[in-house]
């Protein structure tokens, strides 16, 4: 009975061992604050390009087509922030591990109003000029999780029109350039 | 002593020779893949089930593993089961509470309130006594979790109950495609009735070519005559076949009779290896990729050429049971009120379309007053509605423009089929029944404006006496969708000031 106790502990421990090198190993090549940044990288990208290259070209510069909100009944282009957030669903329904929106503090839908804690603080924080990221640990629904918001700016007209003129908007004087609200993306900590 | 002892012996052996028969009957019917063919094996079936189903599954209920798709797999292996048959159906409908928005961190502690990651979670089935019309086994005010303080943003809603939200022309949890503020407001002004209204007309033969799915090679498009007919000469060609299939779209774009008579048997289900008019192939062989000629084709030969078709009608309440390996739906097993006459009727593709003829306007209407006996369906014949297909049938009115029951049950949807679009009937007509809202846009928009429909909807006398009259209910949905833009527009004007 003492061996097999023995045996069980053994096992344990390896088991521990193992569990512990292999989250040190994911995680010593790149510190959560990279992988986000990394990861930001990607999403702002291709969101930059789909903005100026497709819907500031075909819109506002050749006005061949519309984005609007309702693209499906109104056939026209998906609007920027729909692309990203789109996206994010898709990537939601691959269950990565890590999750991203785009929210802000003047939310044409409500329910991307800030929520926790660290949105609201990040979101805050982004919006006063010349900003950096905010970085930030947050714990939900019993996981902790490393939480980054990134300031997202107007970079087309599209932006600032749409959102002045939409009947749900809580505020009308976006300006080109300026923070509209923030990219959040949330990593698990190990 | 020893008499006792051989009645104990007795009472013991035939205690457990009862009680193996029993356990046998039970795991017969537990494991066998098809009960629906025996009575006895459907009874021991039906003892595993633990409560009555909705009226959305009850046709299925002895296929337990369309819904429970692992042995003790849990909630997760009913999740698969949910999201096999409703999974497109909800991406269609740009779900509005997609599983997507609830897997995000932020929404934890929503999730602690309900766990919306599971269909199971607002419908669990064989709840009877907590099941209401729409399958939902939640409290009414479940809206209310999320969405306590909408009145901050609409103040419209301050005074509204919270079982309210989901009321005819309001809101609905899944498909809201019909009643978002914008869709409201753009058709606010639209008339009951549109000028020249009919519904849109089916293009699947002039596209066929355009369709790679579409076996042109197999079917060149070109019209046959009666010299052409390739029916084996072993089989009597009854006039009447005859002169019906000329008539058909089938004779018209090249589909010969073998076109669904000569199936490989791999292929059909519904082949018969006593079908007494089958025939082998040239060898004598019935390999299973051997062409054999049968008499009755089933759903599966119609694949060939309809495959979406098909796809949506074994998604229907008049094929699921098909789809799940069971024999087919007929009106003696139905929960609907069914005419007696019609019990013995089971439900393929030609008995509604009717073999040879496949006559697209008895499909519409005579097909399904061949069994249905509800009070909808009885009131049709003195509607409106049916006075305009009256019309249409007697060539005094356009093409389109009479309404039947398929016009609203099995409507001419805009459809995608291989990269075409092409206006497809829905053969799934679940997919418009319930809740009634669903069937706005694609069926009632056809002819009437929004607002009419929304308060038609929710008319009940209306449903029943088949919409013989006007809306006595109105649905103050666009009412307020116009009030929140004209606060917006305040709004505006407010900002344009200060500029």
């Amino acid at each position: 009975m003492k061996r097999f106790k023995l045996k069980v502990k053994i096992a344990a421990g390896v088991g521990a061992c193992v569990l512990a090198s292999a989250a040190a190993a994911q995680t010593s090549g790149w510190s959560y604050q990279q992988i986000s940044d990394a990861l930001h990288a990607i999403i702002e990208s291709d969101r930059t390009v789909y903005t100026r290259l497709i819907v500031n070209r075909l819109q506002n510069e050749e006005k061949v087509i519309k984005a609007t909100e309702h693209w499906k009944d109104e056939k026209t282009l998906v609007l920027p922030a729909q692309m990203l957030r789109y996206g994010s669903e898709g990537v939601a329904e691959k269950n990565p591990g890590f999750s991203y929106s785009l929210l802000s503090l003047w939310p044409i839908n409500k329910q991307n109003a800030p929520k926790t804690a660290i949105e609201k603080k990040g979101l805050e924080a982004i919006a006063k000029e010349g900003a950096k990221p905010f970085y930030g640990e947050e714990t939900l629904g019993g996981k902790k999780f490393f939480t980054a918001v990134y300031p997202d700016k107007a970079v087309a007209r599209a932006c600032i029109t749409c959102h002045n003129d939409h009947k749900d908007t809580p505020r009308r004087d976006f300006k080109m350039g300026e923070t509209m609200g923030g990219v959040v993306i949330r990593l698990p900590m190990r | 002593m020893a008499g006792t002892k051989t009645r104990t012996w007795a009472w013991w052996s035939g205690w457990v020779l009862l009680t193996t028969c029993i356990a046998g009957y039970l795991a017969l019917g537990l494991l066998t893949e098809d009960v629906s063919a025996s009575p006895w094996l459907v009874q021991a079936r039906s003892i595993f089930i633990p409560g009555t189903t909705t009226h959305g599954h009850y046709q299925i209920e002895l296929a337990c593993e369309a819904c429970h798709t692992k042995a003790f797999g849990g909630k997760e292996a009913l999740q698969d089961g949910c999201v096999k048959c409703h999974g497109a159906e909800l991406k269609t409908a740009n779900d509005t509470h997609p599983k997507s928005k609830f897997t995000d961190p932020r929404n934890a502690d929503r999730l602690e309130k309900l766990d919306a990651l599971l269909c199971v979670t607002c419908h669990t089935e064989h709840r009877p006594h907590i099941t209401h019309a729409m399958g939902l086994t939640l409290p009414q005010n479940v809206c209310f979790n999320c969405h306590e303080d909408i009145a901050k943003d609409q103040p419209s809603h301050k005074d509204l109950g919270f079982e309210t939200c989901g009321s005819a022309g309001c809101h609905k949890y899944h498909d809201n495609r019909a009643l978002y503020g914008d869709f409201l407001v753009k058709h606010a002004q639209d008339p009951a009735m549109k000028a020249n209204p009919v519904v849109r007309g089916r293009d699947f033969v002039k596209l066929l070519k355009e369709l790679d799915s579409y076996p042109i090679d197999r079917f060149p498009q070109r019209e046959l005559g009666a010299a052409d007919a390739d029916a084996p000469p072993a089989l009597a060609r009854e006039p009447q076949v005859m002169r019906d299939w000329l008539a058909t779209a089938h004779a018209k774009n090249g589909v010969n009779c073998s076109g669904c008579h000569l199936v490989k048997k791999k292929m059909d289900s519904g082949v018969r290896q006593n079908d007494e008019k089958s025939v082998r192939g040239d060898d004598g062989k019935a390999a299973d990729d051997k062409p054999v000629w049968v008499k009755n084709p089933d759903h599966t030969v119609c694949t060939t050429c309809h495959k979406d078709e098909v796809k949506a009608f074994l998604s229907s309440r008049h094929g699921m049971r098909l789809e799940r390996g069971l024999s087919p739906m007929s009106p003696a097993l139905a929960r609907q009120p069914m005419k007696t006459d019609a019990h013995t009727k089971t439900l393929g593709c030609t008995s509604c379309h009717g073999s040879h003829t496949f006559d697209t306007r008895k499909a519409q209407v005579e097909s399904c007053m061949g069994c249905h006996d509800d009070k909808h369906t009885k009131a049709y014949l003195d509607s409106p509605h049916h006075e305009l297909w009256k019309k249409e049938l007697g060539g005094t009115a356009p093409p389109g423009s009479g309404v039947t029951c398929a016009t609203c049950h099995l409507p001419r949807i805009e459809h995608r089929q291989d990269d075409v679009k092409r206006v497809m009937v829905q053969h799934n007509q679940n997919d418009t029944l319930r809740p009634a809202e669903k069937m706005i846009r694609p069926v009632c928009m056809s002819c009437h404006g929004l607002g009419f429909s929304i308060d038609a909807l929710a008319d009940l006398t209306l449903a029943f006496n088949n919409y013989r009259g006007k809306p006595a209910k109105h649905i103050r949905s666009i009412d307020m969708a116009l009030e929140a833009e004209r606060t917006a527009d305040k709004s505006r004007a407010a900002k344009k000031r200060n500029e």
